[in-house]
């Protein structure tokens, strides 16, 4: 089977509330960006896939309207995901795989700014046990928090460290949403929101989209002299009764890490999907990150485009590794409550 | 089966979720004209193709439609139906008839009603105009425009209407 | 002429749906239980309990069959206290969500501890439920659970 590279990413600037941009408005600059850095045109794609939440915009098959930005005459493949855009990638990944097309155009786009999305998440549940209950999306991290703590796999200081380090990357990063510093002191006095979870501890509402060309090894090169490889790309979910899960631990995480053999891997440099900050100490932990660099963009603490954040770790990861030269890089994508759903990309710069 | 024979075993579950819904720029753009009586479409700058109602892009380019066209509000009926069962909410009585109306000079066409004529003489190529509300009930909606009435002028081929070669 | 031209077009919308949704023989057995001020759990071939009832065991996928009466009392798992109930919330004044495992189960259920401080919280703490005076064979048939005092 053919290897596939990532060979351009795009992402607009998230924003606290796109206001008159709608989406379509918003992935348009996107794909527009990453063909023109590219060079090529719908044309040149084989397979268009796009990850997208209708539930965000309020309408059944929502996601239909965002073709509006691509070029869809004459009529393209095309396939979506309601999930995050890093789904789409893996389902395009598969596409190329099965010889079914040699290049992909992938997008994830999402306004949370007008509806609740607290509300809007907690309906993803179980409809009889759970979503009932309306519990928000924060106190279900929360809950995963309060555990992790209890058994001194994370502390407080980390997750505090956690947000501050996000605060002084984003710094660096043009497309961030929240830039300002955080100092311990404005933490500390920061009110929680669901304990222990305080507002700094979570991801902001977020407006935005992201676009992402990959290509088989017969024609990344056409494309750019910097293609970074997708090596190893897993993903598992846990169950969906919450209660049944050991929130200290994280089996997906684990099987990734045995299917990619990450344990051997020394990494460069690493984006995950952390929407909150007591993830990333956790994360970090699991997948051996301690001495790696992670989330230099900041991450979802500084701008989290709800279907789009999986996409952008990916995304990211790619910069870094095109920009610093460097060979190994560790993504990860996360789907449902508590980490239920992790997927942990391996991106090499060498073939 | 009604609802003292449904299943016992059925729990009702309740779905409400509250937006604030914004339009994107070229549909602000085109609602503001039609606020002030005027149909404005969009074109492609590459294919030309004119687009109304406008959704900002052209899907023949893949690129933005940035420009204006001022449309009259005379087209022809591209194709209808006769509709049975009424609007919900709507004080419209069946039968009516829903057509896709192609307005003079652009390239799509969009829904809306056909009054004003016997059903039984409404034909694919008729001729329309917009039958507009009092200028005072004028919103940001297409609803400005009651119905589409017939006009004297011949019927169109509407083989003829191709989307624009680019 | 009036000048009408707005820079942003935005307006309020509702999403409302009500959906019929079957509980299938072990779930409606549950809810039933609730309306009875009764919890139930399925019990695996391994004797595992899960509570609330489970139709099938996500570790070894086993159909789960047999019922078994939980509680109603539990232990806290987990806890979030809420200072500021959103407008979603079930409950108005401040309260926690929480993951509680009944007595005789394996699993934990979420639901939500009120009537308390959120100093008085913590994992390990056993909880009792408050039942509804208006079941409608729903979770919320149990309206939250209490501090055993």
């Amino acid at each position: 089977m053919k290897k596939v590279a990532v060979v351009g990413y795009a992402q607009h600037k998230i924003l606290p509330n796109a206001g008159a941009l709608n989406e379509v408005e918003l992935i348009m600059p996107v794909v527009h960006k990453v063909f023109n850095d590219l060079g090529i045109s719908q044309d040149d794609i084989g397979f268009t896939c796009s990850g997208s939440c209708d539930y965000l915009q309020g309408a059944a098959f929502a996601f239909v309207e965002g073709l509006s930005a691509i070029q869809t005459s004459p009529p393209i493949k095309e396939s979506h995901v309601e999930m995050d855009a890093a789904w789409a990638l893996y389902e395009s990944m598969l596409k190329i795989k099965m010889g079914d097309a040699d290049t992909a155009l992938i997008y994830g786009f999402g306004k949370s700014s007008p509806g609740n999305l607290d509300s809007i998440i907690s309906l993803q549940m179980d409809p009889y046990y759970i979503s009932p209950l309306w519990p928000d999306r924060v106190s279900l991290a929360a809950l995963q928090a309060q555990i992790l703590l209890q058994q001194k796999i994370i502390t407080h200081d980390e997750m505090m460290a956690t947000v501050i380090e996000a605060r002084n990357n984003a710094a660096n990063n043009p497309n961030a949403l929240l830039t300002d510093h955080v100092s311990e002191d404005l933490y500390q006095a920061d009110s929680l929101i669901s304990s222990p979870l305080r507002g700094f501890d979570c991801p902001p509402i977020s407006d935005g989209a992201s676009a992402m060309v990959i290509a088989s090894e017969d024609k990344a090169f056409e494309f750019t002299d910097n293609p970074i490889w997708i090596e190893g790309i897993d993903h598992s979910i846990e169950s969906s009764n919450l209660g049944s899960r050991d929130l200290a631990t994280s089996p997906t995480i684990q099987n990734a890490i045995t299917n990619l053999n990450l344990k051997n891997i020394n990494f460069d440099v690493a984006e995950l999907h952390t929407q909150f900050s007591h993830e990333v100490p956790f994360l970090r932990k699991l997948l051996n990150l301690t001495n790696v660099p992670t989330n230099l963009s900041g991450g979802p603490l500084v701008g989290n485009v709800m279907m789009c954040a999986g996409l952008d770790a990916i995304g990211k990861t790619f910069q870094s590794l095109v920009s610093d030269q460097s060979d190994h890089g560790i993504a990860h994508a996360s789907s449902g409550p508590c980490l239920q759903h992790n997927m942990v990309v391996h991106l090499e710069r060498h073939k | 089966m009604s609802d003292d024979q449904a299943p016992k075993d059925y729990k009702e579950s309740f779905i409400h979720l509250e937006y604030q819904y914004t339009a994107g720029s070229a549909t602000t753009t085109f609602l503001n004209q039609v606020k002030e009586g005027r149909l404005v479409g969009q074109s492609c700058p590459k294919c030309k193709a004119v687009y109304v109602p406008p959704r900002g892009s052209c899907p023949r380019c893949g690129i933005a439609t940035s420009i204006e066209v001022p449309l009259t509000d005379k087209g022809c009926v591209e194709s209808f139906t006769v509709v049975h069962i009424p609007i919900p909410g709507n004080p419209i009585v069946p039968p009516y008839v829903c057509a896709m109306i192609r307005l003079d000079e652009a390239d799509i066409s969009f829904l809306h009603l056909v009054q004003d004529i016997e059903i039984d003489q409404i034909r694919i190529g008729m001729r329309v105009q917009a039958v507009w509300k009092p200028k005072d009930e004028w919103t940001h909606s297409l609803e400005n425009i009651k119905w589409f009435a017939p006009i004297d002028e011949p019927d169109v081929d509407v083989s003829t209407l191709r989307f624009k070669p680019s | 002429m009036n000048d009408s031209k707005i820079n942003l077009l935005e307006a309020p919308f509702e999403l409302s749906y009500k959906y019929k949704r079957s509980s299938g023989p072990i779930m409606s057995k549950f809810f039933e239980g609730l309306s009875q001020k009764k919890i139930f759990g399925t019990k695996s071939k391994a004797q595992k309990v899960f509570a609330p009832a489970a139709e099938y065991d996500p570790d070894t996928r086993e159909a789960l069959t047999e019922i078994v009466e939980v509680g109603p009392g539990g232990t806290i798992e987990s806890w979030s206290w809420v200072n500021s109930p959103r407008s979603h919330h079930l409950l108005k004044t401040p309260f926690a969500f929480a993951l509680i495992k009944l007595d005789g189960a394996d699993t934990a259920m979420l639901h939500m501890v009120s009537d308390c401080d959120e100093s008085d919280l913590s994992i390990g703490k056993k909880v009792l439920p408050v039942w509804s005076e208006n079941p409608t064979e729903a979770i919320t048939d149990i309206n939250y659970f209490i501090l055993e005092s």
